[in-house]
């Protein structure tokens, strides 16, 4: 039980470590893709480690919500990583205390108090952003729902521990195209969530045509530094769900010494990696649509998503 | 329900989702060029589903299908598409269709769901898991193409429409006729490349003549004295 506790800390500690780490890793990838030398990868930490060390300026018109806004957004991401297997292979203490449509709740909560900030602040350009990212949201939540219940429906069962093991166990139902086709979805639901390009540039300083970043604009300090932490988290978080539970169910801690659990950390860095390298790839020979062509993009992951249902209903393996 | 399948028929269902995904795909994009290069993508996962199943069943049938694929639709098709066509009319978009991206995607979805609805009374009438996938997948790529057919207004992806009813219609007929006569097949690839002839070279004429090949848009009669060069 002790052990199990401790493992669940070593979960959030390896999310909440290396989320600057992957977010410096993939924008080094592309700064190379695109033939610029590129910061270091522990720039993040550099930039965490500054912002920590500023003053921070609150304005006068803001309200209780746009304090409170920074911890929620750090907290909701290390809270979703206890619900889902980051290293190991078996279920956790918390694992069934929420499944993973608890974990979209907490990452949806985050996503409203942010929303709310930003209107908060009354800076012309945060509810911009915010009306923005509430368009994609809600474009989003079908096929977030979706996903779920198809999965579930694959699996008899919404944890996301008990998912992985069906994977594993039976292959015929790795290649079915139901899974594949939930694959595709998932990944499209990931890219706009996460806010990369094909739906919004994550790089981009132009404010007119920002959707996530315009909402963290009036941060400062120690509270920027928390939004940009717990952003860097989410699509940890968000990568770790797909990897672990979706695409590639293994490399994780099988037995329950310590060392193993440990050991699990490079095999899921490693995958973590070779999924930025997609990731890049996918980033650099796109280009950002038209903010009304996302719904272009969501609704293909929509039907994308309906059709595994529909398959997984028919030909249940 | 859960039919033990062998590793290549396994690898056979990641194929028929990945057909149906750029059945979707090719509903989805605007650009000629995108549909042609999807119609590539089917035709190659097609020759690959070929293989695979010639493998797990031993027939070299299958294997002559899968090269006469490749050579028909990976390789004859768009190379002829980009010879007969003019460049402007093969990099052309796609602005003015019927329905718009969205509504096309939930109508082709319907029609998905209809071909699994229309083959689920057959299913309990096999246990293999080949045709199982195989044959809703098929039908709805030939109902999913048939619809593109209707929808586009383009001449180019109006014939990419065609030859993807007749990718559906192949998916489905390799799992349930392995051993149809070599012969039916190497004319039905015969005649999908004279049709994509055909078709490139009426669609350059008219582009030479009237200026355009929207289809939408020929609606009225022109009199004109015939000029055959």
């Amino acid at each position: 039980m002790r052990q199990a506790i401790a493992f669940n800390f070593i979960q959030i500690l390896f999310v909440v470590g290396f989320a600057p780490l992957y977010s410096g890793v993939l924008s080094r990838l592309k700064e190379i893709v695109q033939s610029k030398r590129g910061a270091s990868i522990f720039q993040p930490y550099r930039d965490l480690w500054k912002l920590f060390h500023k003053d921070q300026v609150i304005s006068s018109e803001t309200t209780w919500i746009f304090q409170f806004t920074p911890y929620l957004v750090f907290i909701a991401p290390a809270f979703v990583a206890i619900l889902i297997p980051v290293l190991t292979n078996y279920p956790l203490v918390f694992a069934f205390m929420g499944d993973m449509l608890a974990g979209g709740f907490f990452l949806g909560l985050a996503g409203f108090f942010a929303a709310l900030a930003a209107v908060d602040t009354g800076n012309p350009y945060g509810p911009m952003g915010a009306s923005r990212t509430r368009m994609v949201g809600f474009l989003a939540e079908p096929v977030f729902m979706i996903v779920f219940f198809t999965v579930s429906f694959v699996a008899q069962s919404t944890i996301p521990y008990i998912v992985q093991q069906k994977w594993i166990a039976n292959p015929a139902s790795f290649f079915s195209p139901a899974h594949v086709l939930l694959l595709i979805a998932f990944l499209m639901l990931i890219l706009a969530e996460g806010g990369r390009i094909p739906v919004d540039n994550p790089t981009g300083h132009f404010e007119l045509a920002m959707i996530d970043e315009s909402k963290g604009l009036e941060f400062s300090g120690r509270d920027a530094a928390l939004m940009k932490w717990g952003g860097q988290m989410k699509f940890l978080v968000l990568a770790c769900i797909f990897l672990n539970v979706l695409l590639a169910p293994w490399g994780l801690a099988q037995g329950r010494g310590l060392l193993e659990v440990l050991a699990a950390i490079p095999l899921v860095l490693i995958k973590v990696l070779l999924f930025a390298v997609v990731l890049v790839t996918i980033e650099t020979s796109l280009a950002k649509l038209r903010l009304f062509r996302i719904s272009e993009f969501l609704g293909a992951a929509f039907i994308a998503s309906v059709t595994a249902m529909i398959v997984s209903i028919f030909f249940a393996y | 329900m859960a039919a033990q399948m062998s590793a290549p028929e396994a690898l056979n269902t990641l194929s028929a989702g990945l057909v149906l995904i750029s059945a979707f795909a090719m509903v989805a994009t605007r650009q000629v060029q995108g549909v042609v290069r999807f119609f590539v993508v089917q035709s190659a996962l097609l020759a690959a589903s070929c293989f695979l199943l010639g493998f797990a069943q031993h027939s070299l049938h299958l294997y002559a299908l899968g090269a006469i694929t490749i050579i028909a639709k990976v390789v004859a098709i768009p190379w002829v598409l980009k010879r007969v066509l003019a460049r402007a009319l093969y990099v052309r978009r796609e602005i003015d269709q019927v329905f718009n991206i969205p509504s096309s995607l939930l109508l082709a979805l319907l029609l998905a769901i209809m071909a699994v609805l229309l083959v689920s009374p057959l299913m309990s009438m096999t246990p293999d898991p080949v045709i199982r996938i195989n044959l809703p997948i098929g039908l709805a790529g030939v109902l999913i193409g048939a619809f593109s057919l209707m929808a586009r207004r383009e001449a180019v992806p109006q014939l990419i429409g065609i030859l993807a009813m007749e990718n559906g219609a192949f998916f489905a007929g390799i799992a349930i006729a392995a051993e149809l006569p070599l012969i039916a097949e190497l004319t039905v690839a015969f005649n999908v490349i004279l049709i994509a002839v055909i078709v490139g070279l009426v669609a350059k004429n008219i582009q030479e003549r009237i200026g355009t090949t929207e289809a939408g848009a020929l609606t009225r009669l022109r009199e004109e004295p015939m000029s055959w060069r």
